[in-house]
């Protein structure tokens, strides 16, 4: 199935892409086909530049359970500093 | 068959008289009387796979034309980024997709060899639009193969700005093949039974198959999705319904 379920929220970083490096201003978030991956459904990130156009993007394909274990593992690095840092 | 052919790249003017790309194929059969198809690409884009689907209808004997749907947001992309682009902005406007839709039926149409009848098929989201462009258009024959948003609304939260369109099923110019996956849920089986509730009660020609053991894309040659005899079965329904509906 097509989910067509899609979060998206206003980043602020960097991404390294097809052109190199460049600043991020979107992330869409959503459960559905991939484009590369050989799964039926993958968790899909979308780091992407608007302005810059279509292929300022980083994209990943994840498995659910990869996708899970990265947001812990994000969740787990980011509690593991002093949380001055990363107020 | 020799399923000899040519395919290229060209412009035609879309919506609005926009600049849209378009993959044509067209056979090369010397047949002096064919019908033309309508490729509607799937939610994934103007890719190479779609590509491949329109160089198979002109192998069968069928000029085929696919405009690119994304080609306004994101010329010269490439399909996954332009169609990252299209889902972050809700998807195609619906009076935009019969725009090119109608163009790439005239410019058809308008071939050396054309008998004038034209077929439309759209595959995922290009299935809703397919039977969108049966009710906005005239044409001969229209193929939905597996189109959600079209009884139901979308998913609450969803980005995509479309919106049910059953309510124009009276306008239906044409008989429409539909096929889906058992196993889908956008459409799931009780939306397309709906669908054929609402035709059957209109008196409007159509055709539905379900196949068990298949859900969303199962015509989706390089992705998990694809079940061969699902596609195998779903090809020859097509072969079928547009040699009934598009020959001379």
């Amino acid at each position: 199935m097509c989910t067509y379920n899609t979060e998206k929220i206003e980043i602020t970083g960097s991404g390294k892409g097809a052109q190199g490096w460049f600043s991020l201003t979107d992330a869409t978030v959503y459960f559905d086909h991939p484009v590369h991956a050989m799964a039926e459904h993958t968790l899909n990130i979308d780091f992407r530049n608007p302005g810059k156009g279509p292929a300022a993007r980083v994209a990943v394909e994840l498995t659910a359970e990869s996708a899970r274990a990265l947001a812990a593992a994000i969740e787990a690095a980011l509690a593991a500093v002093p949380a001055a840092l990363v107020a | 068959m020799r399923e000899d052919l040519t395919a290229t790249t060209i412009t035609i003017a879309g919506a609005g008289d926009d600049a849209v790309e378009a993959y044509l194929a067209v056979p090369e059969d010397g047949a002096t009387s064919r019908g033309g198809v309508v490729v509607i690409h799937h939610m994934p884009g103007y890719d190479a796979s779609t590509k491949e689907i329109v160089r198979k209808f002109a192998a069968h004997g069928y000029a085929a034309l696919m405009p690119n749907l994304y080609y306004r947001e994101a010329p010269g992309a490439s399909p996954d980024d332009a169609a990252a682009v299209a889902r972050a902005n809700g998807g195609v406007p619906d009076d935009r997709l019969v725009g090119d839709v109608n163009a790439a039926a005239e410019y058809l149409r308008a071939l050396a060899g054309s008998n004038g009848k034209i077929g439309v098929i759209g595959y995922c989201s290009g299935g809703r639009q397919s039977f969108l462009a049966a009710c906005s258009l005239q044409l001969d024959a229209a193929v939905d193969c597996y189109g959600a948003c079209i009884v139901n609304p979308p998913p609450e939260g969803m980005p995509l700005k479309v919106t049910p369109i059953v309510g124009l099923a009276k306008d239906l110019s044409c008989p429409l093949l539909g096929l889906f996956g058992a196993d889908d849920k956008y459409p799931a089986p009780d939306e397309t039974a709906e669908l054929s509730k609402v035709l059957d009660d209109l008196g409007k020609p159509h055709d539905f198959h379900t196949y068990d053991g298949a859900g969303h894309a199962f015509f989706s040659v390089d992705r998990t999705a694809y079940r061969p005899e699902a596609a195998t079965d779903g090809w020859q329904k097509v072969w079928d319904f547009y040699g009934r509906y598009l020959a001379s």
